[in-house]
């Protein structure tokens, strides 16, 4: 039942050949019997999920069914689920009960998807290994001494691992793409705008966004129609007709341009990985596909343009968390200040305080022009660089990681490490642009991942891309062992 | 760029975190070796360059100024540390 994919499930369903309750029966055995080893859950909504099969169940009866009634998804933790502790992955929010829904939980529950459960991930989705987390790392359900990825770690575990049909997540500098390869899976992040960001708790405002995370680029499209659009909640969610996502998977790639840039295939790439990602493209040209060299000279500048960027928004944003009207609150307060000071620094972990201290001093009196003004300049460049390349060619792919997987423990200690691992990914969030990540030939047993980047709003050309692909390879197929 | 400590303890108080006196050469050296990293940026000659506020350079959008939420106070101060008379309550300011 676990390996079908969303129209399959949502075709067996509608024939009867099983019920939403025991769809969800069946996820919520696998993760009390699986998920010990991963960690991919903070919190499993055991009795709403069986409340809401039920209901979903007479919606179907009724014919009455959306394309997603009856499915049981993750939530990334970091989006708000009115009735259900939204933590963030921190413990400043440990104890937070959302009484919203995000407009994408809305979304989804109005397409019928029902909330298996929350999906562990990097605090505040500031990381790139789910070590972050306050409720413990995740293990990679292909080597569980190997890292999933972050910051969407659980979201991608759970659904490699089989423990949700498909799940959330978001992505700022690669945290959808880069746990997708990491994990296996198709993970996809829209154009910034293209999902509403209401209710997904701000990391950095003009980096965030929310995609799908699932088996297939085909589950992709179900999930991502669901969730994109307009929202009047959220200002910068732009105001674009969403396509029918499923109605052009199949279109033919005869003629379509693959620019490789060079720079992503530079000294700091993985031979191994390498070679995996040139066989996919050469099954692109096999496709009727066209490979143009194209370049994108300022590459090496969006780790250190990101780690301005992001941390300065993420300095301002989480400014709210003041231990007075929600989330964590120290004992016994001398003054307000201590107050401030003692709730924050007991909510937040190590690497979100060295991020808003970063930002801080990014933002502060006489460093602004040499810091964030400069860093905005240099992301016009970086965005620049890719609207050339877009001139010459209809999709650009590349590694979504230099690397598979790396170990657990390996990087944590050194931040500066850890973020060049999001080289590939970075510079899409700064320019804004739709990239996904797609399994293909896995090195060692481990996953890799490509990565295909559109021009703004073609997501529907990038399903179509990944799902060609996937029409004639099956690296999307395999699952990991123990997990079948 | 290298923070001394006095530089943390400063940047520390404008986030309102706490540092502790044996965290700060840690913390120091963790940050530096940030901004030695982001110190690639200023090689770049980014005279005459347009800062890039939104990527798809789109103006604030307005709505009426009409009411849209209805007040759900009980709700919200049901998550609260502390409140009493539908107020949140924070250690004494004004002495």
């Amino acid at each position: 039942m676990h390996n079908k994919s969303i129209s399959e499930l949502a075709a067996g369903l509608r024939a009867g050949e099983f019920s939403s309750v025991e769809l969800v029966q069946h996820y919520l055995e696998r993760i009390s019997s699986l998920d010990p080893q991963l960690n991919s859950y903070i919190s499993v909504c055991n009795e709403t999920a069986l409340e809401q099969a039920a209901h979903a169940d007479q919606q179907i009866a009724a014919g009455d069914a959306n394309p997603l009634t009856g499915l049981p998804i993750a939530q990334k933790d970091i989006f708000c689920t009115k009735g259900v502790k939204t933590s963030c992955g921190s413990h400043m929010l440990d104890k937070f009960i959302s009484p919203y829904d995000a407009t994408v939980v809305a979304r989804m529950k109005q397409a019928g998807a029902i909330t298996l459960g929350k999906a562990n991930m990097d605090e505040f989705a500031m990381g790139s290994s789910n070590e972050t987390s306050w409720y413990g790392p995740v293990k990679n359900p292909w080597d569980l001494e190997k890292v999933p990825g972050g910051s969407s770690g659980g979201s991608a575990a759970a659904v490699a691992a089989r423990l949700c049909v498909a799940a959330t997540g978001t992505d700022t500098g690669g945290s959808i793409r880069q746990p997708a390869a990491f994990c296996g899976i198709t993970g996809m992040k829209p154009t910034y705008g293209r999902v509403s960001r209401y209710g997904m708790i701000a990391f950095a405002s003009s980096l965030d966004q929310g995609g799908p995370m699932t088996r297939s680029a085909e589950d992709a499209a179900i999930l991502l129609q669901a969730m994109a659009g307009v929202d009047p909640h959220d200002s910068t969610s732009v105001d674009e007709p969403v396509p029918n996502y499923s109605a052009t998977l199949n279109d033919d790639l005869s003629g379509l341009k693959i620019g490789l840039p060079k720079e992503y295939f530079d000294s700091g790439l993985d031979d191994q990985v390498a070679k995996s990602i040139e066989e996919a493209i050469e099954e692109y040209k096999k496709l009727g596909a066209e490979v143009v060299d194209v370049s994108l000279p300022n590459t090496g500048l969006a780790v250190p343009t990101y780690y301005v960027v992001a941390p300065a928004e993420c300095s301002s944003n989480l400014a709210r968390f003041d231990g007075v009207r929600y989330g964590h609150r120290c004992e016994d307060p001398q003054d307000l200040e201590d107050l401030y000071k003692r709730s924050r620094s007991e909510g937040f972990g190590a690497e979100v305080k060295r991020r808003i201290m970063i930002g801080t001093y990014a933002l502060s009196a006489g460093y602004y022009d040499a810091y964030y003004l400069k860093a905005q300049q240099i992301r016009h460049l970086i965005s620049d660089d890719f609207k050339q390349a877009f001139e010459q060619v209809d999709v650009i792919m590349g590694p979504t990681t230099p690397t598979t997987a790396f170990g657990i423990g390996e990087k944590a200690d050194d931040p500066v490490t850890m973020y060049l691992s999001d080289i590939y990914t970075i510079a899409v969030n700064l320019a804004g642009l739709p990239g996904m990540s797609i399994p293909v030939r896995p090195v060692d047993g481990r996953p890799v991942g490509l990565q295909i980047i559109g021009n703004y709003f073609a997501e529907a050309r990038l399903l179509n891309v990944a799902h060609r692909l996937q029409q004639t390879t099956d690296w999307h197929q395999s699952a990991p062992g123990g997990f079948e | 760029m290298s923070l001394a400590r006095d530089d943390v303890e400063k940047i520390a108080h404008l986030a309102r975190l706490a540092v502790s006196e044996d965290e700060l050469d840690s913390v120091a050296a963790g940050l530096s070796d940030i901004l030695q990293m982001v110190e690639q940026m200023s090689a770049v000659d980014t005279e005459g360059v347009t800062p890039m506020a939104h990527p798809l350079h789109m103006v604030q959008p307005l709505r009426p100024d009409r009411v849209s939420e209805e007040n759900q106070r009980e709700l919200f101060q049901s998550i609260a540390p502390q409140t009493e008379d539908g107020l949140y309550l924070v250690p004494k300011v004004i002495e």
